[in-house]
């Protein structure tokens, strides 16, 4: 099931120019410090800025030296200092303490400090109470879209999620309606718009806003991108609670992608060094199994090194001349394949090791029974048990959320006991975001509900009771199951080779709940017909669609889809849309995200950790 | 464009090499494949069949490292070059980490990034190639390769960053503006004076445009305002009813740690448990173990929840018992007279460690100890009321590390009333002994627990696993299967006591077999 290329697929966007403007726009903003500086760069920003620029670029416009921004002082002695920060009060006062001791000495230097993707006020009103407002020029660099592969854009903004979700703080909302607006400007208007989720909407009026103030930027052109959907972590956690099992959400799980490159130590490259290597469609290899369920990797891996071995073998009882042209035409990519094959086979035997040793059959098991919602008592058991042997923290918080989301029960069990009692905050973050619901939280809730609203005599009253909708919402997740039927009913063994739908992600036993409705939205083109579901996931207002006339939409254009996940996606979910594109009707999906996202991160991000 | 995998490669464009990849890509033939899965052992997938497995894998591997003498003779020529962390040389990432290796001699350090960078093989970037060549002007669908100006060829103005002055220098002077141009601008970052907003009814307005443009920047930036204006009072009573600004306020004093002016808050919307958690939470930041303890103290009457509560308690009284034992094992250990700290130095400290650590901690190096001393195991359990199969599962793993037994051995010997021994686990012996193959217990051992699981299916898959040929062989000969026994056979060493005793099942008269 290898994903061959297919000529009747839509030609994706060249989102590569997504990288020149943004590498363009950094060089801009480091000419506006002429001379030579320093640069101390947030470590969060490496990764991403290691993608679109290199040292020599950094060099070619008087960066003299490299910092890492942390809490130490600066050994720097150059007379200027750029930083290149996210907007955290964290950096904001590093800086000061920074400059402030730079006046103490009664040094003067020249300081800047690039926000990206953009600065915020308490940013300012930080530099402002430390006294170093107007010591210190402000910029922006709007690197809010790194392309981490041909079908895939990260905003790379991880916290997006725990501010969003966890907070309720909306300051990243802009960031993404800019994003937006910068994607309608460089790719044409999306003729085709859809939502759902709280966060989504308020995204998507902000974005409408952004176009109609800047009226006339994108008139006239044609849309090369015809559908857009965004959608909302919250309206599906179960997704990202579920172990991987296709490649490259395994290799995630194991390995952790980062930025689109992953570290493969030792035990993976076979020699005593690690290797940073970098997954996407042009690593050839990898582009034929990414989206495998790990079952077909090897039998893949295997025929592939065989035929490999046939294609060098092949130079035995060549002459002369057929050995030089061997030599000068094949070789080469016969060794880059030979690399990335051994590579790969590396990586599933480092894979298969350490799933073996923590019974992943058993883990697998016991998700699947949650998901399908029987033999509840033995799961609750297993996870106890789980939870018992001391396995990992983040793997038993994980387990607890799909239990209490998929049984729409408070799941507690003793974890505080066994993994310290700091995960008392923990529990608490867990049920403000909803992955861990309340039993019977309707009551309570409702009686708070009618004491605030009797209190409020302005038009945001409607508001309100948004906001407390997502404070502790119940989780429908068995009625939406049926409704949707993610739980596809199979005779017999399903083939995992030659996947049916898009339940081949997680085995077979379940289709991801996001990309559900996404398909279920795209194929009405409308919300009919789903009043119910909608209703069920608590989104009865934020479920919305726009259309435009779509007389200059071109045919190709209406094949192409951007899902935009706010929260975060999975690999997982992005095989499974790549999968569904493929199986209907010739279409591609292209991904825009947060960040992409596992079960582990999501339960790293719900974690308190001092200050 | 053959340079496939990139490490770290950033200068070139992603889409060509891509679509060129796709093209050239070898097709897997339904046939091939076909051969391969029927030509294949493999049988249904799953992760416990690690043997056949991994010797696919391993089959492909060697196949793969068979040629590697042929390939390796130059690794350089199309890949990166890459420093001894993995990182490519002339990263960003590795470049940072030479300043911090060399910030000391700041000349020499310079020198080195130079000469090392020069041989760095990072592509130069591609020009910006003009597009004003006359094909851009019959430009069809096609698009040529990206530059500002071919932007430009759009009846709309090309977007680029905003090239003339940095944003922020953008100023206002300007009174006049309404609440909703105000919030406008705050949205583009510009800097806008808020001062003239100040009647109340003016201020909300402003808050509730905020609210309604969603931008949570500006919300901020009007709670930043509002927060320095108005009484505290004042501030709350609004915020009570807008629930949107509300949580953007907490979240801002959570981020500037105005942890005073956060629980003034709760407390004026009568979120005790926010309020009891948000001061709980404080303990994180003290480092100071006794400090830490006098602050949980303070948690203890603090309105949590009935759960919490006891958590809390719990949290006080084992911090107060962790400081105790610690401060004397320190003081054991040092004295080095303690044969178990000598030939098992403790590895941390036992301070801030959860629960069933400490209980670990105490099965390893205070088994022993008389249930009225604060670091035996006994008193752990009562006082926290650990339940029995966690006490069972953490002594167990604690006495098998240190290979203890016998230890081992009492842990799940219960007497009856007429002083008869029996084996009891209230965790399961297949639970026994996975723990016990953890931690390399011997084969005797194993065994032992082995031949104690009930389920006759389960200690089959467990003597086979851990290979402990006696329960197998035993098992098989009680079940009168010769066939498998006769299978088993070939599974242990030639010439073994196991063949011999197998030999001596099969040919015994003595067995009426039922196959």
């Amino acid at each position: 099931m290898a994903f061959p290329h297919r000529p009747d697929a839509p030609e994706l966007p060249d989102f590569s120019m997504l990288k020149r403007l943004a590498r363009d726009q950094l060089i801009y903003l480091l000419e506006q410090l002429p001379g030579k500086k320093d640069l101390f760069i947030e470590a969060d920003l490496m990764s991403p800025l290691d993608r679109i620029a290199n040292v020599s670029i950094l060099k070619q416009h008087e960066v003299d030296k490299l910092y890492k921004v942390e809490n130490k002082p600066a050994l720097s002695s150059n007379e200027q200092l750029c930083f290149l920060v996210r907007p955290r009060i964290k950096n904001m006062r590093y800086i000061a303490s920074l400059v402030n001791s730079d006046k103490l000495a009664g040094r003067t230097r020249k300081y800047k400090v690039i926000f990206s993707p953009q600065k915020f006020y308490a940013c300012e009103m930080v530099l402002e109470e430390e006294g170093i407002y107007g010591d210190v020029s402000c910029d922006e660099w709007a690197f809010s879209l790194l392309p981490l592969d041909v079908d895939l854009l990260s905003m790379e903004l991880p916290e997006f999620f725990r501010d969003y979700f966890l907070e309720g703080d909306q300051r990243w909302i802009n960031t993404v309606a800019q994003a937006l607006h910068l994607l309608s400007t460089l790719y044409g208007p999306f003729p085709n718009c859809y939502g759902i989720g709280r966060c989504a909407k308020m995204a998507y009026e902000l974005w409408r806003n952004l176009e109609e103030e800047e009226d006339g930027e994108t008139k006239g052109r044609r849309p090369e991108i015809g559908h857009i959907f965004l959608l909302d972590r919250d309206v599906d956690f179960v997704t990202a609670l579920c172990s991987q099992v296709v490649y490259e959400g395994l290799v995630d799980d194991t390995f952790r992608i980062k930025c689109g490159s992953v570290d493969f130590g030792p035990e993976v490259t076979s020699s005593d060094k690690s290797l940073k290597v970098l997954l996407n469609a042009e690593d050839k290899v990898f582009n034929e199994i990414r989206n495998e369920h790990f079952s077909n990797v090897f039998g893949f891996l295997s025929q592939k090194a065989r035929n490999l071995q046939a294609q060098y073998d092949r130079r035995r009882g060549m002459d002369i001349k057929q050995m030089k042209n061997f030599v000068s035409q094949e070789l080469k990519g016969l060794k880059q394949e030979h690399r990335l094959l051994s590579l790969h086979i590396g990586a599933c035997e480092s894979i298969m090791k350490k799933k073996t040793k923590q019974d992943f059959q058993e883990l697998i098991k016991t998700e699947h029974a949650l998901l399908e919602g029987f033999n509840i008592r033995e799961s609750t058991s297993y996870i106890e048990e789980h939870i018992d042997r001391q396995v990992s923290p983040i793997e038993s918080l994980r387990l607890m959320c799909l239990l209490s989301i998929t049984e729409n029960g408070d799941a507690r069990c003793s974890l505080d006991t066994h993994y310290g009692p700091e995960h008392l905050l923990t529990f608490s973050n867990l049920r403000r975001a909803g992955l861990l619901t309340e039993q019977a939280p309707g009551d309570t809730l409702t009686a708070v509900e009618s004491k605030v609203s009797k209190l409020v005599t302005d038009k945001a009253a409607g508001k309100i009771t948004d906001a407390f909708s997502s404070l502790a919402k119940r989780s429908n997740f068995r009625a939406i199951s049926k409704k949707l039927n993610l739980i596809p009913r199979v005779d017999g063994e399903y083939d995992l080779k030659v996947p049916r739908d898009m339940a081949y992600v997680f085995s077979g036993a379940y289709v991801p709940l996001s990309c559900r409705i996404i398909e279920q939205v795209l194929e009405r083109r409308s919300w009919q017909g789903l009043d119910e579901v909608v209703r069920l996931l608590n989104c009865s207002d934020f479920a919305f669609t726009d259309m435009t006339k779509e007389d200059k939409a071109s045919s190709e254009s209406l094949r192409l889809i951007l899902v935009v996940f706010l929260g975060g996606c999975t690999f997982s979910e992005i095989s499974a849309l790549r999968f569904l594109g493929r199986e209907k009707g010739k279409r591609e999906f292209i991904f825009l995200t947060t960040a992409v996202t596992n079960s582990a991160r999501l339960m790293e991000a719900m974690s308190e950790v001092k200050a | 464009t053959t340079g496939l995998i990139v490490f770290f490669q950033s200068g070139r464009p992603l889409g060509a090499g891509v679509r060129l990849g796709l093209g050239l890509r070898m097709n897997r033939t339904k046939g091939d494949e076909e051969e391969y899965w029927n030509s294949s052992k493999f049988k249904a997938f799953t992760f416990d069949d690690e043997d056949d497995e991994l010797s696919q894998l391993k089959e492909s591997k060697r196949a793969v490292n068979s040629l590697r003498d042929f390939v390796d003779d130059d690794d350089d020529d199309d890949l990166e070059r890459v420093s001894w962390s993995g990182e490519p040389v002339g990263s960003i990432s590795w470049s940072i980490r030479e300043t911090a290796g060399n910030s000391g001699s700041t000349h020499e350090g310079r020198e080195q990034l130079k000469s090392r960078n020069s041989f760095s093989s990072y592509a130069q970037l591609p020009k910006p190639t003009s597009t004003y060549s006359l094909s851009s002007f019959f430009r069809g669908k096609e698009r040529s390769a990206y530059s500002f100006s071919a932007l430009s060829d759009t009846p709309a103005k090309s977007y680029a960053p905003e090239l003339g002055r940095p944003k922020g220098e953008y100023r206002d002077y300007s009174n006049d503006w309404s609440p909703s141009d105000t919030v406008r601008r705050l949205r583009k970052g510009k800097v806008c004076s808020l001062e003239r907003f100040r009647s109340l009814q003016d201020k909300l307005q402003l808050l509730e445009e905020a609210v309604s443009m969603h931008d949570g920047n500006v919300i901020t930036a009007v709670l930043i305002f509002l927060k320095r204006t108005l009484s505290k009072e004042i501030l709350f009573r609004e915020l009570e009813v807008r629930q949107v600004a509300l949580r953007h306020l907490i979240h801002f004093l959570k981020e500037i740690g105005d942890q005073k002016l956060l629980l003034d808050l709760f407390r004026f919307l009568d979120r005790t448990e926010e309020l009891a958690l948000s001061h709980y939470r404080e303990h994180l930041n003290i480092q100071d173990p006794d400090k830490r303890k006098e602050f949980l103290k303070t948690c203890v009457g603090l309105p949590f929840s009935a759960e919490d509560s006891a958590h809390i308690q719990d949290h006080y009284t084992l911090l107060e018992r962790q400081i105790i034992i610690e401060a004397n094992d320190r003081h054991l250990e040092s004295a080095g007279q303690t044969e178990i700290f000598r030939k098992h130095p403790r590895k941390a400290s036992i301070l801030n460690m959860p629960l069933v650590t400490t209980l670990f901690y105490s099965c390893f190096y205070h088994y022993t100890e008389a249930e009225g001393t604060f670091s035996s195991p006994i008193n752990l359990k009562k006082t926290f009321k650990i339940p029995d199969k966690q006490y069972v599962l953490t002594a167990l793993a604690a006495r098998a590390k240190l290979r203890a037994w016998n230890d081992v051995d009492a842990l799940f010997t219960t007497k009856n009333w007429l002083g008869y021994t029996k084996k009891r686990a209230p965790i399961g012996f297949h639970r026994v002994v996975e723990i016990l193959h953890k931690n390399n217990a011997p084969v005797q051992i194993l065994q032992e627990y082995v031949n104690l699981v009930e389920d006759v299916d389960t200690k089959l898959n467990l003597a086979t696993k851990f290979k402990c040929h006696d329960v197998v062989i035993d098992t098989y000969r009680d079940l009168k299967d010769r066939q498998q026994l006769l299978a088993y056979r070939s599974k242990v060493d030639k010439g073994s006591a196991e063949e011999e005793k197998i030999d001596a099942l099969l040919s015994s008269s003595q067995i009426r077999w039922k196959n």
